[in-house]
């Protein structure tokens, strides 16, 4: 058999496991594959081994292929899942921040939530979505949702439909256009956000469904930001966090707390120390906090154990790499 | 229905997961389907929310109380002609909506980011060291010298119209260093982001399609 | 002339919209808002404009025969298919349940979504060769990056978990992000706003014209 032959055989037996894990967990041959303590710690100790091995080839002068620095990183990231560790999510001081702003929220009060992201960034903002409207319809916050990006609002009602279906918040009975109320999205980026400063209705005519906004008993009187007590903003790019505080925060006085990708969040932090940002959460170790500060664990905390491995392993191959480095350049000066 | 769904959500996650292995025609089928499904959900978007919502509806509103805002007519007329970009013989006139564009943000530009980026960030750059009334903790004083030197040293560094020798080139490698150090906690941020993302990927294949995991 | 009025239109935009925040008051915040809405109206067109010459540009690789012009089908196919169904469905499409929400849980989503997930391999290999401590500046990037990225998560502290309260890693990695990065971002930030400022000024008085492009 040559090389092609044993790729299409690889390929079937992937797609027939795929099949067989696909049909067995829906007929429930298995309930999951999660490891036990013992094969958790074994897998670790393999994985270490294995990257020493690296460091050793790398050192020698054979590098490792790109391909195998790829399954390194899919193997850290996708094992850890299957383990069973509980792991404490330290709380940051500007995560602390935020929700103390959050605790100051009366009930009753009127929350804007902008929805400034699109489906990558949801591993790491749907869950300080979800976080944070979870405390406000446990505590009658009421809720306005815009979106300056167009997926915002899907976004949105793909954490109010999870919401919605949980105990606790099923059993207080929201009613949109009463307790929570998704406007949909305007294009114009921070456009949008200086128009609102005048008039929401003009920006906002109707919500996404198309009713219209005087309609609406959550909104009908709320004119423009003074109507708004706290605002929550998700954001992944540009229109986002850095309009909102250009415009909504300085020019308005809105109260704003927001919850940003990794990627943005670093350049966020010389609004939190001007106070110009009351709080902000970063990234998934963000979502991780909000969800330890409101009690509720969620994807956020769960993903942290995943998370910290894919970090490890990243350390380990800079490591590896600048080792090799500092080798090769010894051994130059020597000879 | 749901299976055939999630079958072809992890169809195409893997066609573009493929690319890791090497270009192939999977990875190209799936990169052409999403460049149209985007392209056409932002044409739909856009029509519903903006077009139809607030342009048509603005001027022919459907409540008989609302007065229409004819206004309105003139950012759809500019909007007319930036689509005549389409056609090379009239193109030029997509000229107009767009210094309409440029002129508009950089009105706005000017102000805010002076006013929130430069005046506010300077005054809270230059708070009292030692705080209000020498009321702070040892931890805060030096992170406010920290935070004062750091972003003075890092100006200067971004100053090139003057050499940097002597005391003013000391300042500016000071500045080095403080900027190193955001770009290291910049790329461990995004290191952070990154892998998030592919946790989501991960988790929805592991998950959501094939139960492996909680 | 075809020069000459869009630059007229741009310093008068522009003029208004600086006049309208230090005078918020008839007629300029009237102005103002009318900016900010014919802004949206634009915006969506030039929206629009893109889609349609993705649309034009696939057409034309399909007439001519280009190579991959396959792929251009397929874009064509899947751009009809998306817009067709939410023309359809109305202003509901975004309903759960819609043939549009399947299409963007199910397609839209796993595609956008695993186009960036896979950046975490780049960048896993890209430090691996190219992360070097060549000299100080570069350790020092090192080091911030290794303190925030174990203290952002919790192994950090399970590492150093022998140290007292307020000396682990995920304190190092607040401190580092609290103090040096904010004086670096801020520096960063104030440079950006005076280039913006400065560029914003030059547009506005007709002394930047690139945007306006060849005649």
């Amino acid at each position: 058999m040559n090389g092609r032959m044993y790729k299409y055989l690889a390929a079937v037996a992937v797609v027939t496991a795929c099949v067989l894990l696909y049909v067995g967990k829906r007929v429930a041959w298995f309930e999951d594959m999660m490891f036990p303590t013992w094969l958790s710690i074994l897998v670790c100790v393999l994985i270490a081994a294995s990257m020493f091995w690296i460091l050793l080839r790398t050192i020698k002068g054979k590098p490792a292929e790109r391909r195998t620095v790829f399954l390194y990183v899919g193997i850290a990231v996708s094992l850890p899942l299957l383990m069973t560790i509980s792991v404490h999510v330290p709380i940051s001081t500007e995560g602390q921040l935020l929700f103390d702003g959050m605790k100051r929220i009366q009930p009753g009060s009127k929350v804007l939530v902008s929805f400034d992201y699109d489906p990558p960034s949801a591993p790491e903002l749907q869950p300080m979505a979800e976080a944070f409207m979870r405390y406000c319809f446990e505590r009658d916050i009421k809720v306005i949702i815009i979106g300056l990006w167009p997926q915002g609002p899907q976004q949105a009602n793909l954490a109010l439909a999870k919401l919605l279906a949980e105990p606790a918040i099923s059993a207080k009975n929201l009613v949109y256009g009463v307790d929570y109320v998704n406007l949909g999205f305007q294009s114009g980026n921070e456009f949008v956000i200086q128009r609102m400063g005048s008039d929401f209705k003009s920006m906002f005519p109707a919500d996404y469904r198309g009713t219209p906004y005087d309609s609406l008993p959550l909104v009908g009187n709320v004119r423009n930001f003074s109507g708004i007590d706290y605002s929550f903003n998700l954001s992944a790019g540009y229109p986002g966090t850095r309009e909102w505080v250009l415009i909504g925060v300085d020019r308005f006085g809105l109260v704003m707390g927001a919850g940003n990708t990794a990627v943005q969040t670093t350049g966020m932090y010389p609004y939190v120390r001007s106070g110009q940002l009351k709080g902000i959460l970063g990234g998934m170790s963000g979502a991780a906090e909000i969800e330890e500060l409101t009690e509720r664990l969620g994807k956020g905390a769960k993903f942290m154990v995943a998370q910290s491995f894919g970090h490890m392993v990243m350390i380990v191959f800079i490591v590896i790499g600048n080792v090799a480095y500092f080798l090769h350049e010894r051994k130059k000066k020597k000879a | 229905m749901h299976h055939i769904a999630l079958w072809v959500a992890a169809f195409l996650t893997l066609g573009i997961i493929s690319f890791l292995y090497r270009d192939n025609a999977w990875y190209k089928i799936c990169e052409s389907v999403f460049v149209g499904i985007s392209a056409g959900y932002w044409f739909v978007s856009y029509f519903w929310d903006n077009l139809y919502g607030k342009l048509w509806l603005g001027v022919f509103p459907r409540d008989p109380a609302q007065q229409p805002d004819y206004i309105l007519l003139i950012g759809g007329a500019l909007g007319v002609m930036m689509l005549l970009r389409l056609i090379p013989k009239i193109g030029w006139l997509s000229r107009w909506p767009l210094a309409f564009i440029v002129g508009a943000t950089a009105g706005l530009n000017l102000i805010i980011y002076f006013a929130s980026n430069v005046m506010v960030q300077v005054e809270d750059t230059i708070r009292p060291l030692f705080g209000a009334n020498y009321s702070s903790s040892a931890y805060d004083i030096v992170g406010n010298i920290v935070v004062a030197v750091g972003t003075f040293a890092a100006l200067i560094y971004f100053f090139f119209s003057k050499e940097h020798k002597g005391a003013f080139g000391g300042a500016a490698k000071v500045g080095i260093f403080v900027l190193m150090v955001t770009f290291g906690a910049s790329f461990g941020y995004t290191v952070m982001s990154r892998i998030s993302l592919l946790l989501g990927r991960i988790d929805f294949l592991m998950g959501d399609w094939l139960g492996v995991i909680k | 002339m075809r020069r000459e009025i869009p630059l007229l239109i741009t310093g008068i935009v522009g003029i208004v919209l600086v006049v309208a925040y230090f005078i918020p008051h008839f007629p300029f915040n009237r102005m103002a808002d009318w900016s900010a809405d014919w802004f949206s109206i634009v915006a969506a067109f030039a929206i629009w404009l893109g889609a349609l010459n993705l649309f034009r540009l696939s057409i034309e690789n399909v007439v001519k025969r280009k190579p991959g012009w396959g792929y251009a089908v397929v874009i064509i196919v899947c751009f009809l298919i998306s817009a067709g169904v939410g023309f359809i469905e109305g202003r509901d499409f975004r309903n759960p349940g819609s043939a549009s929400d399947w299409i963007y849980n199910y397609v839209y989503t796993p595609l956008s979504s695993t186009m960036f997930a896979i950046l975490a391999f780049f960048v896993a290999s890209a430090s691996y060769r190219a992360f070097r401590a060549r000299n100080l500046d570069a350790t020092l990037l090192l080091l911030a990056a290794f303190f925030v990225m174990l203290g952002r998560v919790p192994i950090g502290d399970m590492l150093v978990g022998f140290l007292p309260e307020h000396w682990r890693l995920s304190d190092l990695s607040t401190w580092v992000m609290n103090f040096p990065n904010t004086a670096g971002q801020r520096a960063i930030l104030i440079g950006i706003a005076l280039g913006i400022v400065s560029s914003s000024l030059r547009i506005i008085l007709g002394i930047e014209r690139s945007h306006l492009g060849g005649d």
